[in-house]
């Protein structure tokens, strides 16, 4: 796994998709997807942004333009063997009912032909390294499981032929929001050791904006925009990128840090100690929105003892703001292809 | 009792037509199985069968049984075969149409996942569609083995044997306990298949849904 330099995993070509009667599901997308990150394509039920996704392992074929994976036109590849080198997640009901967990792990491995102690050992590794203990989960079948433990299965068994490109189509729509912070969280964790290359669908601009490196903004079909979260959020290149993104882009990035985050030590100054005060946990969105509510341009952080921990002020809100992208991207990586003509 | 009496009398005859009976439903149903299941699958795959496919097994069900012994006959002569191919012939709906609607019955997603993690066509079908389908297409056969046990009494009436020797002998010599000594038996067996395909049926299923 190379972190130095990028490198292209997926590269769209002027592919278009249209179907029969005519309907332009795709128009003209070209997209470099960058080894190791997680690009996050977002927009609305016909965007056309899960036509793109399924264009990658051929599910859809594209009506023109091409697709090259790991430097191979993907329609020279037969598509049953490519398929099996990318793994793929949908929403819950993708797991096969009849079978239990550990069959349904080592289904990619199973038709690749590995030998059945081989396929064992990577069903226990997997359901492990998302946090079900194998000899509890093992032999349950999916109904047994929650919400939030089919999907962890769904992704196990996504990483089970140890692919380096994943496909993810709305994996945590149809979770409660609790749960899908966990799994967000859980997510970005198996990522940063993982350094898969992940194409990830949803219309949530939420969603897209806390698990992506780069967003791809979909509308009718076409390539809006592609970015970082907060290069989309700070400046939606479109009025339909704006629209998505919402009134209150600046309040969903603050959303997105702690207080922690923005930090700093106490002043001259001795804080108010019957004034409000904000957890160094809470999001700096709490912490803007508390400062406005009882108008001060700063507020005292304590630790969730209550002892303190030293201050937040609005002009270290713009700061974090700004310092937020750093932080969230590897170094180097380059900017998108930018809006479609 | 009569009836009773008369079963005592003659056990070794009963048993004999009862085993005869059961051995030409049975293979009406296989039969009827091997034929549909494949039917099924094609009606499922492509839309344009599905009309001529259901026209076709329709017929073998609409058509009065004792009809269609009747058009047998000219054909296959007197005895087992015609009676086994009109016994099939209304075997083969229920279980066409469930595997019809238990291969329908798949979520979509289902077998685009399938397909999205590299499965060919037929593994898809041995794999995934077959198993989530076969509570559905038992459930046919269990349909066509009732019916096929209770078609088979006609059998009889072509000089195929079965239960139905002892029944139309009742009805031709006014013998209720006769007739009953070949009804009541026919009733147990139609009985004692539903419940032991009903009961494999519901083993099959418990993986998917109990706790």
């Amino acid at each position: 796994m190379s972190c130095s330099s990028p490198t292209i995993a997926i590269t769209l070509d002027r592919v278009s998709k249209v179907y029969p009667g005519g309907h332009v599901a795709v128009r003209d997308v070209t997209l470099n997807i960058q080894t190791g990150e997680v690009l996050v394509l977002v927009g609305t039920s016909g965007s056309g942004k899960t036509t793109t996704m399924k264009m990658i392992n051929r599910l859809v074929e594209p009506t023109s333009g091409s697709i090259r994976v790991g430097g191979e036109d993907i329609s020279k590849i037969n598509p049953i063997q490519l398929r099996r080198s990318i793994g793929y997640v949908i929403q819950e009901i993708g797991l096969f009912p009849h079978m239990t967990v550990a069959k349904n792990i080592a289904l990619v491995p199973s038709l690749k032909g590995w030998p059945k102690p081989r396929q064992n050992e990577r069903v226990a590794e997997l359901l492990e390294l998302v946090g079900l203990p194998p000899d509890q989960y093992a032999k349950k079948h999916p109904h047994q499981l929650s919400g939030g433990q089919k999907q962890r299965v769904g992704v196990a068994r996504a990483l089970a032929g140890d692919p380096d490109i994943l496909l993810m189509d709305e994996p945590f729509g149809a979770l409660d929001p609790i749960t899908r912070g966990q799994l967000h969280e859980e997510f970005l964790k198996l990522q940063r050791r993982l350094r898969k290359t992940i194409v990830f669908v949803t219309h949530d601009m939420l969603e897209a904006i806390r698990l992506a490196e780069r967003i791809a903004v979909m509308d009718g079909g076409v390539l809006e925009q592609v970015g970082t979260p907060r290069e989309v959020l700070a400046h939606p290149a479109t009025r339909r990128v704006a629209d998505l993104v919402g009134a209150d882009a600046t309040l969903k990035l603050l959303g997105l840090c702690t207080v922690e985050q923005a930090l700093e030590a106490l002043g001259a100054e001795s804080p108010d100690a019957l004034g409000p005060v904000i957890r160094s946990g809470d999001s700096l969105k709490d912490a803007l929105l508390t400062m406005v509510a009882c108008g001060r341009a700063s507020l005292p952080v304590v630790n969730v003892d209550g002892t303190l921990r030293g201050r937040v002020t609005l002009q270290g809100l713009q700061t974090a703001l700004a310092g937020q992208e750093k932080d969230r991207r590897p170094q180097g990586a380059a900017r998108g292809q930018g809006t479609h003509a | 009792m009569g009836v009773l009496s008369y079963m005592a009398e003659h056990p070794g005859h009963i048993l004999a037509l009862t085993r005869a009976h059961l051995w030409i439903s049975l293979l009406a149903t296989g039969i009827g199985t091997v034929l549909s299941i494949p039917l099924g699958v094609l009606v499922h795959r492509v839309p344009a069968t599905r009309a001529p496919a259901l026209a076709l097994v329709n017929a073998g069900q609409t058509i009065p049984s004792l009809a269609l012994l009747g058009l047998m006959l000219p054909v296959f002569g007197i005895g087992f075969t015609s009676a086994l191919l009109a016994i099939t012939a209304r075997a083969l709906l229920p279980i066409l149409l469930n595997t019809y609607a238990g291969l329908l019955s798949i979520p979509r997603s289902t077998i685009e996942a399938a397909r999205g993690m590299g499965m060919t066509d037929p593994q898809i079908l041995w794999r995934v569609e077959f198993p989530l389908a076969l509570p559905v297409i038992l459930a046919g056969i269990r349909t066509a083995l009732v019916i096929s046990i209770g078609v088979a009494t006609l059998a009889a009436y072509i000089g195929a044997g079965g239960l139905g020797d002892l029944i139309f002998q009742g009805i031709a010599m006014v013998d209720a306990p006769l007739l009953l000594a070949g009804a009541i038996p026919t009733a147990i067996l139609a009985f004692a298949a539903d419940g032991l395909v009903g009961w494999i049926e519901r083993r099959l299923m418990r993986p998917m849904t109990s706790g």
